[in-house]
C-alpha cells in the first residue's frame, strides 16, 4: 500500500501539514461523537429516509420478478446462447464481488497496518461489503439450469457415493465465496457489539432496547471485555487479510482456467484483485459521499478519508490500466492466432463500442484523481466513482462476452444481447443492495462509535491504533 | 436502570452457543438418514397387487423355475412379465375358481392385461439389464434377495446408487457361478475366499474403471 | 422438478405397452371421441381427434406451436403461466433448493401382454424390412421397432437404391407417423363421417359411371410405381373404359420424360452407373443428393473418390450450374453460370465433340471456352469411362445433348443404360393435368378422386387448379393431411401411413420391394389400395389382401424362388426386395434429328443479355411442400444456404451487388402480373443473372408447423416455364424478414459485414483442411503442419507433454473418421442423429437465437472468390476429445471420461452451469435453455428411442457416439461370449451416411475402416493443436484438377 499517503503513517504529534485534514474535526468529546452518531439511529425517521427505502424496495421487487420468471421458464429467458453460455448473471456475479471488497480491505488491512483513517468508515464498508457479498453470492444459483440442484456442488455425503469435481474452479468459488461471506459476517458483528451495547443503554423504548440488547450479547464494557474483544478483533482481521486476496483470485480461475482465448492469461488473479479494490472503493465513495451529507457526518468522514480512497483508487486503476496493456502485450507477443484475433476482435469487432467505453471509464477518466482538487471536492471525486462503477462493470462484460462470441471455429461464432430479464435481474440486485443499506443506516450506527470516541483528544484512543 | 434481561439469560445464551453445533450435526443427520429411509427407497414397502401373487409359494413350494415367467431375463433388458396365457396354463387345471384368481380369468378371456405395480423401479435415466448381470453370475437374489420368502413381492434393497455402486466397484463380493444365479439359498463358500475374484477373471468382468463409466448405466 | 423429469418411453409402462399391443387402444381415449362423433356431426372445422375430446394437452399444444418453443415468450401474454401461479411461484421459489432433497417414485404399472407374440422381446427391438416411398420411387429401408412402436428407419443393405444408407425425407418419416396434425377421420363438408358413409355415397355414383363407361371418372395421383397400385389401376380402366387416370407429380423431371422420348423414341429411363466412370461432367445436376438413384449414386461415386495413400486414385467431377448443388461442392472444376450459358456451354460442349453443329447465340465467356474445351478433351480420352450427367430440371435441349455426348463418347452400355420406364404407365405429367384441367372447366368430370399429393397447392399457376378442381361434381382427397386440396374437396379420407399399411414400389432401376406395416392404423385411415377397392367393389377388401393377392400372381412371373408362392412372398418380405425384379437394359439410338433441333432451339435463343432467370427447384428439405409439416425438416439447414423455417431467394453475389441488396431484404419477385414479396439470400458461388426460389414453402394449410413458412414458389410458376423463367422483374420494397441461418448469422446480426474478417480467419485456422491429387501424390503429408509423420493423437507426440501417465485404452477405445473428401453436405447423418438421440425442435424464434440442438452439425465453409468459391462441408459431431478441456470444468462431474474413451454426458447429474460448452473449442455441445422436449402431445412420445434419455430444461447434452447402441452391442456380444467386430455396431450418422463419409470403429482393433483411415497420411484432427487429441478425426479434401486448367485463365480465376 505504499502508493497511500505515506504521511498518513507518521505516528501522530508531528505538526501536520496543512494541507491534511484531521480525522476527526476539533472539539469533540466522547459524549458528543456518541449523541452525534447513535442520534442517527435512535432519533425520529427523517422524511426522505422513507422514500429512499421505497425507492429501493421497489427496485428490489423487480427482481423478485425477474427471478420468479426465471424459475418459471429457466435460463432461456436470459441472452445466453450458443457460443456465449455466460452473459449478465457471471458478469454481475464478478461485479458485485469486486465491490465487496473494500470493505475487509478496509477493516482487516487498513487495521493491521494501523490506518487509523479508517475508523470512520469501515463499519459502513463492512456492511457495503456483506450486502455486495450478499448480491453476489446469488448469481451463480440463478444462472444455472436447474437452480434447485445447487446443493449438488457440496461436498456432502449423498445416496449417490458421489463427491463434485474438485478441479472445476466453480467449486472453489463456492468454497472461496461462502468462506469469505462467514468471515466478513463475523468481523462486522464483532466490531458492533460495544455499539450495540450503547444503543442498548440509550435506547428509549423498550423493544429496541430487547433488539439491541440480544445482540449486544450481554456487553458491559468491563476491561476484561474490552481485552478480549480487541484479541478477537485483530485476529479476524488477520484472518480477513488473505481472503481479500484469495476470493477475487479464485474469481478469475473461473477464467484462467478455461482455454477459451481472452480467458485463458496469467495475469488474471492480480489483476482481478486489483480491479476489485478499485471498484471496492469507488463504490464506498459513491455511498458515502451522499450519505455523509445527508447525515451531516462530515466532522467524522472528512476530506482526509476521500483523498486517501481517492489515492487508493488511484492506485490499484493503474495496476488494473496495466493489466489491459498487458492483454493486448501477451496476445501480440504469444503469436498464438486465436490470442491475436480476440484483441482485435475485442477491439475493432461487433463490441468494440464497450472496449472504448471500458477504457474511457476505467482508465481515462480517473486519472483525474492525480488532481488534489478533484480528490478533496466531493462532486466530482463522486462522479468519477460513478465512471469507474461503470467501467468495471464493463470491464467484466467485455472479458466474459467478446471472448466466448467468436472462439475457435468461425462456424460456431455468435452475438449476445441481454434480454429485459437479464436488466431485470442486475438492476434488481442494485434495488436489493440499496435496500439492506438503507436499513443498517437506519438501524444500526454507520460509524464505529466506540472507535470514534478512541480518537477524540484526551482519550486513550489515540493510542487505540498506535503502536506503545 | 432496571435489567432488560432476566440473569438466567446468560446461562441461556451460553448453552445456545455450544448446542448450536450440536444442532446442526443432528440436522445434518436426520437429513442423511431421511434420504436412505425406506419411506423415499420404498425398500421392504409391498405395494398394491391386481393379484396377490405369492414368490413364496410358486418357488420355495411349487419350486418353479424364475425363468419360467421371466422368460428374457437371459436375452433382455427386461425380465419379463408373464403374459396372462402364461398364468392360465396351469390355472386352466387348478385352482380354476379360486376368487383370487379373478382378475388373471377376466384378462384372460376379455384379452384385457393386467396391470401390475412395479416393484423395482428404477428412475427413467438408468438403463439396467438383466441379461448381462445373469450372464456374468450376478444372482437374482443378490438384488431381489430371498424371493422364495416373500408371500408378497416386495424391494429387497434401496437401489440407490451408492448400492449399485457397490458391486460395480467391487464384484468379487458379490458373484457367484452362473450355474448358481437361480438358486435362491447359495451362500459363498466359507472355505474358499478366492472364489469371487476367480469368477470375476474366468466370467472377463470388466475392471471397476469400466463398470463405473458413467455410460455404463446412463445415457 | 426433480432429476426423476428425464423421462424415458420405458419399454413396458402404460402408455407405450398401449401400443405394444398393435394399436388395440392409443393414449388418445378413442371411445370418448367416437362418443362425441356419435352425438353430434362435429365441429365445423378442426384438426385432431384430440380437440374433439378437448384432452389439455390439444388445447395447451393448440396455442403453443409444435414444437413448443416455436411460442416461447416474447411477451408473458402469450404464456401459460397465470397471474395466480406467477405469485404462487413468487412465493414459492425462494425455498424451491429446499424442497427437492428427497423424491419418491410416483407408482409405476407394468402391463404385460395377454397373449405375448413369439417374436416379441420385451427391451429388444425388432428390425422389419419394408420400403420408403419418396416421388413414387422406392427405397430399401429396415425400421426400428421397440415394442411395436417404430422409432427409426435406416436402409436396407440388400437393396440397390440404399445398399443400407438413407436420406434426410427417409430418416424424418417416422415422425410424420406420430405427427399429431395429421388428419384422424375421414371428413366430409368438416364434418366427421364414417368409410361406410362414404361409401353409400360414392358407389351409387360410380354405378352409374359403370353404365356410362366410366367417362365422368377422374383420377389424380403422383407419380406411381407400385404394381399392385397400376395393376388395379388397369382393372379399373378396363371397367371404366372412358375414365381417365392423371398424372402430376410436381417435382418430377418433366423434362427427362420428353427428352427420352424426343431422343430416343421412349420414355426410357437412364441408370448411371458410377463405379465406371472416371470422368463425369455435371449439366446443373444434383445427382448425389437429388433424384430416386440418388443415394445409389452417392455411394458409387464416393467409392471412386475415397483416396488413400495405397489407393491414391480418384474420379475427376467438372460441374456446370446456376445454383450451387452439393453435387457442386465436390467438383474439381466449378463453373457457375446462368441457365442461358449452361445451354450454351452444353451446345458448344456437343459441338467440341461434335455430336451437334452451331453455335451458342451469346458467345461463352473466355473462361467457359476453356472448360469447354478442357472437358472435351478429357472426355474424349475416357470413352466409354465417362459421363455427362444432365439436370432433370434442365431445358429439353440440353437433356437430348446430354443423351447424344454420352452416346458419342461410347459410354451407353457402360456409365450409363437405358431402362423401360420404372413409372407405370408413364405419361407427360404436365400434359396430364393440363388435359384434366380442361375437362374440368368443360364440366365433364363427375368425379375426381386425387390419391396423394396436393395439387390445389402444387399445380401451376396459370392453370387455375383450384377453381377448375370445384367444378368437378364429387371431389374426394385422400391423403396423409387436412391439406390445401382437402379444404376444396367433400370427401377427405385419411391415408394410412406407409408404416402403417401395406403396399409395395419399385425403385430406380425397377426393383420392387414391399411396405409393410410395423403398428395397426393410429387413426382411422385408408391406404390407396383400399380406396381403388372401391371401384373394384371389393370395398372390405384390406390392403394386404390386395398386395398379397397380387404377388401370388406375380412372384413367379418376377422369377421370384420357384414352388410355393407364399414362401416366396414371405422370403420377400423378409429380404426387403423382390429378386429379379430389376430392369434390365435397353437399347436405344439417340435420333440425330432431335438433336439437330435442340441444337437450333439452343442457338437460335436470343438471351437478352439484362434479363434474370427465375430457378424453381424442389427444396432439400421440405422437398415439393409435403413435408412442410415435419418440424425435424423444418429445422434441417438447407445444406447451402443453412437457412431454416424458410426458404428466400437466392442469388449470387454479384446480382446482389448489381441489385443493391443485402441478405435479409425484402424484393417484390414478378413474373407478367404475378407477384410474390421475397426475402434475399445471398449465396456465394450462385450465378448472376440468375436466382432461385425453391418449391414448399408458403403454405397455408399446412397446420402449425408448415403454415405461413416462407414464400409460395408456386404461385410464380407457370405450365411454360416449370424450372426456369427469363425475364423476371425484382424490385427491393424497403421491408427486411428474419432469416434464421444456422451458420455465420452472426455476421449479419453484428452489422457489419464481417465476411471477409471470418473468412480470413477460416483461411487461417484451416478448418477443413485441402490439397490436391498430384501434390498429395508427391508429398503425402501435404495437410500436415509440417512434413514427417500424419499426426494422428497418437503420434503428434503431443501426449509427452503431460506431467501425467497416458491412460492405457485396454479394452475398446471408440473413434470416428470422416473423409470430407466425399461428403455432399446431404444432411442424413443430422436427421438421423436427431432420431436416434430424441432431439427436440426448438424452433425458428430460438434458432435465431443461436440455440439450435442438433448435436451433429454440418459446418460449410467457402474459400475463396465469393462469386465462385469453393464450398466445404464438415460433419461435426462431438470428438470426444481425450484431453477433453470440458471434462475438468464441470463442478458436478457431470460429463466425465469413460474407460473406452468416450466423453460421456449425464443429463441427470447436470446442473447446467453451462461452463463445459464455454470450454469446448468445437461448440459441439447443445444445451437446454428452456424446455424444448415436448412433453405435452401423448403421442409424440411414442416416437422417442427408449434407449435415450429425454432431457429436461436446464440440461447440456452432446453426441456420445450413440453409446446406446454400444453398449447394446457390447452386452449382446458379452452374452454371446464374444467382443464387437466390425458390424457389430454402427453409430446413427455412420448408418445413414449415403457416401461412407462417416466411418466409426474401434481404434483398438485395425479391422475396423475408422481405424485404417486415422493410419492414413490424409488424416487429421480439428484444431489438433489444441492437444484436445480428439477421437473424431479427418480426412483432408483433395481435388483432381485437370491438368490443362492449372494456368491463370483469360480472367485470371481459378476454373
Amino acid at each position: 500500500m505504499a502508493t497511500i499517503d505515506e504521511r498518513a503513517m507518521l505516528p501522530d504529534g508531528l505538526p501536520e501539514k496543512p494541507y491534511r485534514p484531521p480525522v476527526l474535526a476539533p472539539g469533540y468529546t466522547p459524549g458528543t461523537v456518541t449523541d452525534k452518531i447513535s442520534s442517527v439511529v435512535l432519533a425520529k425517521t427523517p422524511r426522505w429516509w422513507y422514500v429512499a427505502f421505497g425507492l429501493s424496495f421497489c427496485v428490489m421487487m423487480l427482481f423478485l420478478a425477474s427471478v420468479t420468471w426465471l424459475f418459471a421458464k429457466g435460463v432461456g429467458i436470459w441472452g445466453v446462447n450458443q457460443p456465449v453460455g455466460w452473459g449478465f448473471a457471471i458478469v454481475n456475479f464478478v461485479w458485485w464481488i469486486g465491490i465487496g471488497h473494500a470493505g475487509t480491505l478496509i477493516s482487516a488491512i487498513l487495521l493491521l497496518l494501523r490506518q487509523e483513517w479508517r475508523t470512520s468508515i469501515n463499519r459502513f464498508a463492512e456492511a457495503m461489503t456483506l450486502f455486495a457479498v450478499a448480491c453476489a453470492g446469488m448469481f451463480p444459483v440463478l444462472h444455472l439450469g436447474r437452480p434447485w440442484l445447487a446443493y449438488w456442488l457440496f461436498p456432502y455425503p449423498n445416496t449417490m457415493g458421489l463427491w463434485p469435481q474438485f478441479r472445476s474452479p466453480l467449486i472453489w468459488d463456492v468454497f472461496a465465496v461462502s468462506t469469505y461471506a462467514t468471515v466478513s459476517l463475523l468481523f462486522w458483528y464483532v466490531g458492533l457489539i460495544p455499539d450495540l451495547a450503547t444503543l442498548r443503554d440509550r435506547a428509549k423504548n423498550r423493544v429496541s432496547q430487547i433488539f439491541y440488547g440480544f445482540f449486544s450479547m450481554g456487553w458491559r464494557g468491563s476491561a476484561s471485555h474490552w481485552h478480549n474483544y480487541e484479541a478477537a478483533y485483530l485476529l479476524l482481521a488477520g484472518l480477513a487479510t488473505p481472503l481479500v486476496v484469495s476470493v477475487h483470485t479464485v474469481v478469475s480461475f473461473d477464467f484462467a482456467i478455461g482455454i477459451v482465448p481472452g480467458w485463458h492469461s496469467t495475469i488474471f488473479p492480480p489483476y482481478f484483485v486489483a480491479g476489485a479494490i478499485y471498484d471496492g472503493f469507488a463504490m464506498v465513495l459513491t455511498l458515502t459521499i451522499p450519505l455523509r451529507a445527508a447525515f451531516g457526518l462530515q466532522d467524522f468522514i472528512t476530506t482526509r478519508h476521500l483523498q486517501n480512497m481517492a489515492k487508493v483508487m488511484l492506485a490499484t486503476g493503474l495496476i488494473v490500466v496495466y493489466g489491459y496493456g498487458i492483454e493486448i502485450f501477451f496476445s501480440a507477443y504469444s503469436a498464438n492466432r486465436y490470442e491475436q484475433f480476440m484483441i482485435l476482435n475485442r477491439i475493432t469487432g461487433p463490441y468494440h463500442l464497450h472496449w472504448i467505453l471500458l477504457i474511457v471509464c476505467n482508465a481515462i477518466v480517473p486519472q483525474l484523481l492525480w488532481f488534489r482538487k478533484v480528490r478533496t471536492n466531493p462532486v466530482p471525486l463522486w462522479i468519477v466513482c460513478m465512471f469507474v462503477n461503470v467501467g468495471m462493470w464493463l470491464e467484466r462484460f467485455v472479458i466474459v462476452i467478446t471472448s466466448l462470441h467468436r472462439d475457435f471455429l468461425p462456424s460456431s461464432w455468435g452475438m449476445y444481447r441481454g434480454t429485459i430479464f437479464d436488466w431485470g435481474t442486475f438492476i434488481g440486485t442494485i434495488g436489493l443492495f440499496l435496500t439492506l443499506l438503507f436499513l443498517f443506516i437506519r438501524f444500526l450506527p454507520m460509524i464505529s462509535i466506540a472507535e470514534m470516541r478512541a480518537l477524540t483528544p484526551g482519550s486513550r484512543g489515540e493510542g487505540m491504533e498506535t503502536p506503545e | 436502570m432496571p435489567q432488560i434481561f432476566h440473569r438466567s439469560t446468560n446461562t441461556i445464551a451460553k448453552v445456545s452457543i455450544f448446542g448450536g453445533v450440536f444442532i446442526l450435526a443432528f440436522v445434518g443427520w436426520v437429513y442423511s438418514e431421511l434420504l436412505r429411509s425406506h419411506y423415499v427407497t420404498g425398500q421392504d414397502v409391498v405395494k398394491p397387487q391386481p393379484v396377490p401373487f405369492s414368490h413364496e409359494h410358486h418357488v420355495a413350494q411349487l419350486g418353479i423355475d424364475c425363468r419360467y415367467c421371466h422368460t428374457s431375463v437371459e436375452k433382455s433388458s427386461f425380465a419379463g412379465m408373464p403374459p396372462t396365457s402364461t398364468c392360465m396354463n396351469c390355472h386352466k387345471q387348478i385352482w380354476t375358481n379360486a376368487a383370487l384368481l379373478e382378475p388373471v380369468r377376466s384378462s384372460y378371456s376379455t384379452n384385457m392385461p393386467l396391470r401390475w405395480s412395479r416393484v423395482h423401479d428404477l428412475p427413467d435415466f438408468v438403463y439396467f439389464d438383466h441379461s448381462i448381470h445373469v450372464a456374468k453370475g450376478v444372482g437374482c437374489a443378490t438384488c431381489h434377495g430371498r424371493v422364495d420368502r416373500m408371500p408378497l413381492m416386495y424391494q429387497n434393497a434401496s437401489l440407490q446408487m451408492e448400492w449399485c455402486l457397490d458391486c460395480h466397484r467391487n464384484p468379487a463380493k458379490y458373484i457367484r457361478p452362473k450355474d448358481q444365479v437361480f438358486n435362491m439359498a447359495w451362500q459363498p463358500p466359507a472355505d474358499d475366499p478366492g472364489l469371487g475374484a476367480r469368477l470375476v477373471k474366468d466370467y472377463h468382468v470388466l475392471p471397476p474403471r469400466n463398470l463405473t463409466s458413467c455410460s455404463t448405466c446412463h445415457r | 422438478m426433480n432429476e426423476s423429469d428425464d423421462q424415458k418411453p420405458g419399454p413396458p409402462t402404460e402408455a407405450t405397452d398401449a401400443i405394444g399391443r398393435m394399436g388395440q387402444s392409443t393414449p388418445i381415449d378413442l371411445e370418448a371421441v367416437q362418443e362425441k362423433l356419435r352425438a353430434e356431426p362435429g365441429p365445423a372445422m378442426w384438426r385432431s381427434l384430440d380437440e374433439l375430446a378437448g384432452t389439455p394437452d390439444f388445447q395447451e399444444w393448440l396455442h403453443r406451436e409444435f414444437p413448443r418453443q416455436a411460442s416461447e415468450w416474447v411477451e408473458p401474454a402469450d404464456d401459460g403461466v397465470s397471474r395466480r401461479a406467477f405469485l404462487q411461484l413468487a412465493g414459492g421459489s425462494l425455498g424451491l433448493a429446499g424442497l427437492t432433497a428427497c423424491t419418491k417414485q410416483p407408482l409405476e404399472r407394468i402391463v404385460p401382454y395377454v397373449r405375448q407374440p413369439e417374436e416379441i422381446v420385451p427391451g429388444k427391438p425388432l428390425y422389419f424390412a419394408s420400403t420408403h416411398v419418396h416421388g413414387g420411387y422406392g427405397y430399401g429401408v429396415l425400421a426400428t421397432s421397440h415394442t411395436g412402436r417404430p422409432t427409426k428407419i435406416e436402409g436396407n443393405p440388400d437393396h440397390p437404391a440404399s445398399l443400407g444408407a438413407t436420406d434426410v425425407f427417409a430418416q424424418a418419416s417416422v415422425l410424420d407417423l406420430y405427427d399429431p396434425n395429421r388428419s384422424q377421420a375421414i371428413v366430409n363438408l368438416g364434418r366427421i363421417r364414417t368409410w361406410g358413409a362414404f361409401v353409400n355415397e360414392a358407389s351409387p355414383l360410380l354405378k352409374a359411371q359403370q353404365a356410362l363407361g366410366g367417362e365422368g371418372v377422374r383420377i389424380l395421383t403422383g407419380t406411381v410405381t407400385s404394381p399392385t397400385f397400376a395393376d388395379q389401376m388397369k382393372t379399373i380402366l378396363a371397367q371404366y373404359p372412358k375414365a381417365r387416370w392423371h398424372r402430376w407429380e410436381p417435382a418430377a423431371a418433366h423434362d427427362e420424360y420428353r427428352a427420352a422420348v424426343a431422343a430416343l423414341g421412349g420414355p426410357h429411363d437412364r441408370i448411371y452407373d458410377l463405379t465406371q466412370a472416371k470422368v463425369i461432367l455435371s449439366l446443373g445436376s444434383d445427382f448425389l443428393t437429388q433424384g430416386p438413384g440418388s443415394l445409389r449414386y452417392s455411394r458409387d461415386f464416393s467409392r471412386g473418390r475415397q483416396v488413400r495413400a495405397k489407393r491414391p486414385v480418384m474420379n475427376r467431377l467438372y460441374a456446370v450450374e446456376s445454383m450451387p448443388t452439393n453435387t457442386g461442392t465436390l467438383a474439381d472444376h466449378r463453373l457457375p453460370l446462368p441457365p442461358d450459358e449452361v445451354a450454351g456451354f452444353a451446345l458448344a460442349l456437343a459441338a467440341a465433340l461434335g455430336v451437334a453443329s452451331g453455335a451458342p447465340a451469346a458467345p461463352l465467356s473466355p473462361r467457359a471456352q476453356q472448360l469447354v474445351a478442357a472437358v472435351a478433351k478429357d472426355l474424349q480420352a475416357n470413352p466409354g469411362a465417362s459421363l455427362v450427367v444432365a439436370d432433370g430440371y434442365a431445358p429439353q435441349a440440353v437433356q437430348v445433348l446430354a443423351l447424344a455426348m454420352n452416346e458419342k463418347l461410347g459410354n451407353v452400355g457402360k456409365t450409363v443404360r437405358y431402362i423401360r420406364p420404372v413409372e407405370a404407365d408413364p405419361v407427360d405429367h404436365l400434359r396430364s393435368i393440363q388435359e384434366l384441367v380442361i375437362d374440368l372447366n368443360a364440366g365433364k368430370v363427375e368425379a375426381l378422386f386425387v390419391l396423394g399429393g396436393n395439387p390445389v397447392y402444387t399445380a401451376p399457376a396459370d392453370l387455375g387448379f383450384a377453381a377448375a378442381y370445384q367444378k368437378a361434381r364429387l371431389r374426394v382427397h385422400h391423403g396423409l393431411y387436412q391439406d390445401e386440396t382437402a379444404q376444396l374437396s367433400q370427401w377427405h379420407i385419411p391415408e394410412a401411413h406407409p408404416l402403417e399399411t401395406w403396399s409395395d414400389a419399385r425403385a430406380f432401376d425397377g426393383t420392387a420391394s414391399l411396405v409393410q406395416p410395423l403398428i395397426e392404423p393410429l387413426y382411422e385411415s385408408k391406404s390407396a389400395h383400399e380406396l381403388l377397392g372401391l371401384f373394384a367393389n371389393q370395398i372390405d377388401a384390406s390392403a394386404y389382401d390386395i398386395v398379397h393377392a397380387y404377388w401370388q400372381k406375380n412372384l413367379h412371373a418376377a422369377g421370384a424362388a420357384g414352388g410355393d408362392p407364399e414362401a416366396a412372398f414371405r422370403k420377400a418380405l423378409h429380404d426387403g426386395l423382390i429378386p429379379g425384379t430389376a430392369e434390365p437394359a435397353v437399347t436405344a439410338a439417340v435420333n440425330g434429328g432431335a438433336v439437330a433441333q435442340a441444337a437450333a432451339s439452343i442457338s437460335g435463343a436470343k438471351p437478352d443479355p439484362q434479363a434474370i432467370t427465375l430457378l424453381f427447384r424442389p427444396d432439400p428439405t421440405v422437398y415439393d411442400g409435403r413435408y412442410a409439416g415435419n418440424p425435424w425438416l423444418q429445422e434441417l439447414p438447407n445444406p447451402m444456404t443453412k437457412l431454416v423455417w424458410d426458404n428466400a431467394l437466392v442469388v449470387g453475389p454479384a446480382l446482389a451487388r448489381r441489385l443493391k441488396v443485402q441478405i435479409e431484404d425484402v424484393v417484390e419477385v414478378s413474373i407478367r402480373g404475378r407477384k410474390v414479396k421475397a426475402a434475399v439470400w445471398v449465396q456465394p458461388g450462385h450465378a448472376d443473372r440468375s436466382a432461385t426460389l425453391h418449391l414448399g414453402y408458403g403454405r397455408w394449410s399446412a397446420g402449425p408447423v408448415g403454415n405461413g413458412r416462407g414464400v409460395n414458389a408456386y404461385a410464380l410458376r407457370t405450365t411454360d416455364a416449370l424450372w426456369a423463367v427469363a425475364g423476371i422483374g425484382l424490385k427491393r420494397t424497403g421491408d427486411t424478414f428474419n432469416l434464421a441461418s444456422t451458420q455465420n448469422h452472426h455476421l449479419l446480426e453484428s452489422g457489419t459485414d464481417e465476411m471477409p474478417t471470418a473468412e480470413k480467419e477460416v483461411m487461417a485456422r484451416r478448418p477443413v483442411r485441402t490439397g490436391t491429387l498430384p501434390d498429395f501424390l508427391k508429398d503425402p503429408n501435404l495437410v500436415h503442419e509440417k512434413p514427417g509423420l500424419p499426426k494422428t493423437p497418437e503420434t503428434t507426440g503431443a501426449e509427452d507433454l503431460t506431467l501425467y501417465p497416458r491412460y492405457e485404452y485396454k479394452g475398446y477405445a471408440w473413434g470416428m473418421a470422416i473423409d470430407l473428401n466425399v461428403c455432399t453436405g446431404c444432411s442424413a447423418c443430422v436427421v438421423a442423429c436427431q432420431a436416434e438421440n430424441n432431439i427436440p425442435t426448438v424452433g425458428k424464434e430460438q434458432v435465431l437465437k443461436q440455440r439450435a440442438m442438433h448435436w451433429l452439425r454440418i459446418d460449410r465453409y467457402f474459400e475463396g472468390d465469393p462469386d465462385d468459391p469453393q464450398v466445404h462441408h464438415q460433419p461435426v459431431p462431438c470428438m470426444q476429445c481425450e484431453n477433453a478441456p470440458c471434462e475438468l470444468v464441470c463442478p458436478v462431474a457431470a460429463t466425465v471420461h469413460s474407460a473406452e474413451g468416450l466423453n460421456d454426458m449425464v443429463y441427470n447429474r447436470c446442473v447446467g452451469t453451462r461452463y463445459c460448452s464455454n470450454n469446448c473449442p468445437y461448440k459441439v455441445r447443445r444445451f437446454n435453455f428452456l424446455r424444448y422436449s415436448n412433453h405435452d402431445v401423448p403421442v409424440l412420445k411414442l416416437r422417442e428411442n427408449p434407449d435415450v434419455t429425454v432431457r429436461m430444461r436446464g440440461v447440456m447434452e452432446k453426441c456420445t457416439y450413440c453409446v446406446q447402441r454400444i453398449n447394446r452391442a457390447k452386452i449382446d456380444t458379452e452374452v454371446a461370449g464374444r467382443t464387437v467386430v466390425p458390424g457389430d455396431v454402427q453409430t446413427a450418422c455412420a448408418q445413414a451416411c449415403p457416401t461412407e463419409a462417416i466411418v466409426f470403429g474401434d481404434n483398438n482393433n485395425p479391422a475396423w475402416e475408422s481405424t485404417k483411415r486415422k493410419a492414413d497420411p490424409l488424416n487429421y484432427a480439428l484444431l489438433e493443436e489444441l492437444n484436445t487429441r480428439p477421437r473424431t478425426t479427418y480426412l483432408a479434401k483433395l481435388r483432381n484438377p485437370n491438368p490443362d486448367l492449372l494456368g491463370a485463365t483469360p480472367e485470371g480465376k481459378r476454373i
